[in-house]
C-alpha cells in the first residue's frame, strides 16, 4: 500500500536534503578551495578574489613546490613512517589482541586493565617528552652515538608513537567473535597457535583489521606534534611532510603572524599562500587515494567498537 | 566460653587428646596444591599465548608507564638531574600553581580547558544526532552513500592541514593574503567589532572570536563521522515500529517524537556521558597550531593545562619552571581520570552497557 506524503513529511524531506546537502559541500569546500587556489595566480590568491575554481589560470606554484627539495625529502619520511609505522603499530596489536581475546588467559583481566588504564590518564606532555628524550639517547648509545640526535629519529618516531588502546580493543572485540568451533576443528588438523591466528582469525576479521590499519595508518600520516618537538631543528631531514609545511607557514607567510622577511625564501605572499595551497593538496593525495576504497570498513568497525559490554 | 572455628578441618582425639586433620581438609589440600600445579601447567602449555603479549606489554610500558616515573618530578625540586637525584619537596610545587606565583596561569589554563571542552559539547554534541536522523530520511542508497563521504572526509585530514587552512581562510587583509571567509564576513559585518577583528588580526588571533572559530572548525571535522554511531542507532529502528505508528495515524512529527527519539536515546545518553567523562582531554595539538605563542592576542583563550604545560618546556633559561608544568598536568589529568572513571561507572548503572 503506497502511502500519500503528509506535508509536515514533506516539508521534513526538504529540510533534511537542503541542509545536508549544504553540510556536504561545506565539508568539502576548504579542500576544493586549497585545489582552486592552488592553479590561480598569485595576486589573485592574495586579494583573497579566488572563490572555488582557479582564478587566472597557471601552473606556477605547483612548479614551485616541485622544485623545493626538503619537501619530497620530508614527503618521504612520512611514507616511510607511515609504512613502516603503521606494519609495525599492525605487529603488536594483532598479536596482542589475539592473546587478549582468549578465555584462557590466565590475568587476563589485568592485562586488559594495563592497555585501558592508558585510556584513562597519560602521564602529559612534560613527561612524555622526557621520556622520548631518554629513549633516543638510549637508541643512540647502542649504535654509539653520542646523543639522540646522532641518530635518524625517523626510527624513534615508528617504534614509540602511534600507540592506540581503542584499536587493540576493536581487534580483541573482533577476535572473541570468531565463532571457537572453528579455532577447535584448526585445532584438531594440528595447527600452532601462530597458525590459527595465521589462517583462522585473520582471514575472519578482514574488515575490522582493515578498519585498524586504517586508524594507524591516518595518525601516522597526519602526525605533527610529537615529530616536532622531538625532532626540533636539529633533524630538518628526517621531518615528516606536517612539520615542514607548518615550518613553511612560519618562514614564508604572514599568516601565524611570525613572517620575517630577512629569512624567508618567497616574499611574495600569494606565492607563499598559493604554495601552502599546493602542499596541502599533495599532503593529502594519499589519504583521498584510499580512502574511499576503505570508507564502507570503518563504518562497520566503528560500530562493532563504540559501545561493547 | 566461645569455641574454636576449626572444627570443621581438625578431629580432636579424645583417646590420646590431640588435634589431627580431617580426611576432607587432606583432600582440599590436595587439590588446593594440584591446582597450583595445574596452574604451573596451563602457563606451561599456553607459553605461546603469553609470548604473543609481550611486545604489546613492551611497547606501552616503555613508552606509556615509564613517563609516569617522570610525574615523581611533580613533587621534586628543578629539572635537570635525574628524578630519583632531585630534592623531595612536597606539594610545594602544587602550592606554586595552586595560589603561588604561577596561579594566574595555570588558573587561566584550567578555566580555558573546561570552557573550550564545554562548549564543544554544548554545540557538538547535537549536531551528529541531527545528521543521523536526516540521513534516515535519504531514501536512495546512492545519494546517502556520497553524502557520507562527504562528511566523513574532514577527520581523515591532518590537525596542521585543518589549522592552515582555517588560518588562511580567515587570515586578515593585514597579513597580505587575505583569506575569502575573513572576506566574506567583513562584507556581511560592515563595522562593530566582528569587522574590527578581521581588520586588526584577523578572527582566528582575536580574544573574541577565537573559541568560536575553533568550535566551529572541530564541528567541522567531527560531526559526520561522530554521525556513524547514531546512524546506525536510527536504521535499527524496526520498520514494524513505523508501521505501527502509521496505522495509529502517525504523521512525520509523532513517527520522530514516539517511534525514532525513545529508539536511540539510550545510544545518545551513554554517548553523552562519554563525551562527558572526555570532557578534559581537549585536542591540544589544534589548540597549540592556532595559538603557537604568548605574543598572539588568543592565547589567553587558547591555552590550555597541556600546551601550558608544552610552553613551560620551551623557557630556555637556567631555570625553566617544569615541575610546575608536570604538577598542572597530572592534576588535569587525574581529574580528567575520575570524569572519566565516574561517567562509564553511571553509564553501566543506568544501561547495563558500557566503553571498557
Amino acid at each position: 500500500m503506497k502511502r500519500k506524503m503528509e506535508a509536515s513529511e514533506l516539508i521534513f524531506k526538504i529540510i533534511a536534503y537542503t541542509l545536508l546537502i549544504i553540510f556536504s559541500l561545506l565539508c568539502v569546500y576548504p579542500l576544493l578551495y586549497a585545489l582552486g587556489s592552488t592553479f590561480s595566480s598569485w595576486d589573485k590568491v592574495a586579494s583573497g578574489k579566488v572563490i572555488l575554481w582557479p582564478n587566472g589560470f597557471q601552473f606556477k606554484s605547483f612548479q614551485a613546490v616541485f622544485m623545493t627539495n626538503q619537501f619530497w625529502v620530508n614527503y618521504s619520511n612520512t611514507l616511510f613512517v607511515t609504512f613502516i609505522g603503521t606494519i609495525w603499530c599492525l605487529i603488536y596489536s594483532i598479536l596482542g589482541a589475539y592473546a587478549l581475546s582468549k578465555k584462557r588467559l590466565m590475568g587476563r583481566h589485568g592485562f586488559n586493565f594495563f592497555l585501558v588504564f592508558t585510556m584513562w590518564f597519560s602521564a602529559g606532555v612534560i613527561p612524555q617528552y622526557l621520556n622520548y628524550q631518554q629513549t633516543g639517547n638510549i637508541l643512540a648509545s647502542i649504535v654509539g652515538g653520542a646523543d639522540m640526535y646522532a641518530i635518524d629519529l625517523k626510527w624513534l618516531i615508528v617504534l614509540a608513537m602511534g600507540m592506540n588502546a581503542t584499536n587493540i580493543i576493536l581487534l580483541r572485540n573482533s577476535f572473541e567473535g570468531v565463532p571457537s568451533e572453528i579455532e577447535e576443528a584448526a585445532r584438531i588438523d594440528g595447527a600452532t597457535e601462530m597458525q590459527v591466528l595465521m589462517k583462522v582469525y585473520i582471514p575472519m576479521s578482514k574488515a575490522t583489521i582493515a578498519t585498524v590499519a586504517l586508524f594507524f595508518g591516518i595518525s601516522r600520516w597526519n602526525g605533527y606534534f610529537w615529530a616536532y618537538k622531538v625532532l626540533g631543528a636539529q633533524q630538518q631531514y628526517s621531518w615528516p611532510v606536517q612539520v615542514y609545511m607548518r615550518d613553511f607557514i612560519d618562514k614564508n607567510t604572514d599568516l601565524t603572524l611570525k613572517y620575517n622577511p630577512d629569512t624567508a625564501e618567497y616574499t611574495d605572499m600569494g606565492q607563499s599562500t598559493s604554495m601552502v595551497y599546493a602542499m596541502v593538496v599533495l599532503a593529502m593525495i594519499p589519504i583521498l587515494v584510499i580512502y574511499p576504497f576503505i570508507q564502507k570498513y570503518f563504518a562497520k568497525g566503528v560500530n562493532m567498537g563504540g559501545v561493547k559490554e | 566460653m566461645f569455641k574454636l572455628k576449626c572444627d570443621d578441618f581438625l578431629i580432636y582425639d579424645e583417646a590420646t587428646g590431640t588435634y589431627s586433620m580431617s580426611p576432607e581438609q587432606q583432600v582440599r589440600d590436595q587439590t588446593e596444591r594440584n591446582r597450583w600445579k595445574s596452574t604451573g601447567f596451563t602457563l606451561l602449555k599456553d607459553w605461546r599465548l603469553y609470548l604473543m603479549l609481550v611486545p604489546m606489554i613492551l611497547v606501552y610500558l616503555l613508552w606509556k608507564y615509564l613517563p609516569m616515573y617522570e610525574l615523581l618530578g611533580a613533587f621534586r625540586f628543578g629539572n635537570f638531574q635525574r628524578v630519583s637525584d632531585r630534592p623531595w619537596v612536597g606539594f610545594d610545587n602544587f602550592k606554586e600553581i595552586f595560589v603561588g606565583a604561577y596561579a594566574g596561569e595555570f588558573w587561566m589554563a584550567f578555566r580555558n580547558t573546561f570552557v573550550i571542552a564545554f562548549y564543544g559539547l554544548l554545540f557538538g554534541f547535537p549536531l551528529p544526532i541531527i545528521l543521523a536522523l536526516f540521513f534516515n530520511e535519504v531514501r536512495s542508497n546512492v545519494v546517502r552513500s556520497i553524502m557520507q563521504v562527504c562528511v566523513y572526509l574532514p577527520k581523515f585530514i591532518s590537525t596542521v592541514i585543518v589549522t592552515s587552512l582555517t588560518i588562511a581562510l580567515f587570515a586578515a587583509p593585514s597579513t597580505g593574503s587575505e583569506g575569502v571567509l575573513s572576506k566574506m564576513l567583513a562584507a556581511i559585518s560592515k563595522s562593530g567589532p566582528l569587522h574590527a577583528a578581521i581588520e586588526e588580526k584577523g578572527v582566528v588571533y582575536s580574544l573574541e572570536y577565537f573559541r568560536a572559530i575553533y568550535i566551529i572548525t572541530d564541528i567541522w571535522e567531527h560531526a559526520g563521522y561522530d554521525s556513524i554511531v547514531f546512524f546506525a542507532a536510527v536504521i535499527a529502528v524496526s520498520p514494524t515500529s513505523y508501521e505501527a505508528a502509521q496505522i495509529d495515524g502517525a504523521g512525520k512529527m509523532a513517527q520522530m517524537r514516539y517511534v525514532v527519539i525513545p529508539s536511540i536515546l539510550s545510544t545518545v545518553v551513554i554517548m553523552l556521558i562519554m563525551k562527558i567523562g572526555g570532557l578534559l582531554s581537549v585536542g591540544y595539538e589544534k589548540l597549540y597550531l592556532l595559538s603557537p605563542a604568548t605574543s598572539l592576542n588568543n592565547y589567553q583563550v587558547a591555552e590550555v593545562v597541556s600546551t601550558w604545560a608544552n610552553r613551560l618546556t620551551e623557557n630556555s633559561g637556567s631555570y625553566s619552571p617544569q615541575a610546575f608544568g608536570i604538577a598542572g598536568e597530572m592534576t588535569n589529568n587525574l581529574i580528567g581520570m575520575i570524569l572519566v572513571i565516574g561517567s562509564n561507572t553511571i553509564a553501566r548503572k543506568a544501561s547495563d552497557v558500557s566503553l571498557y
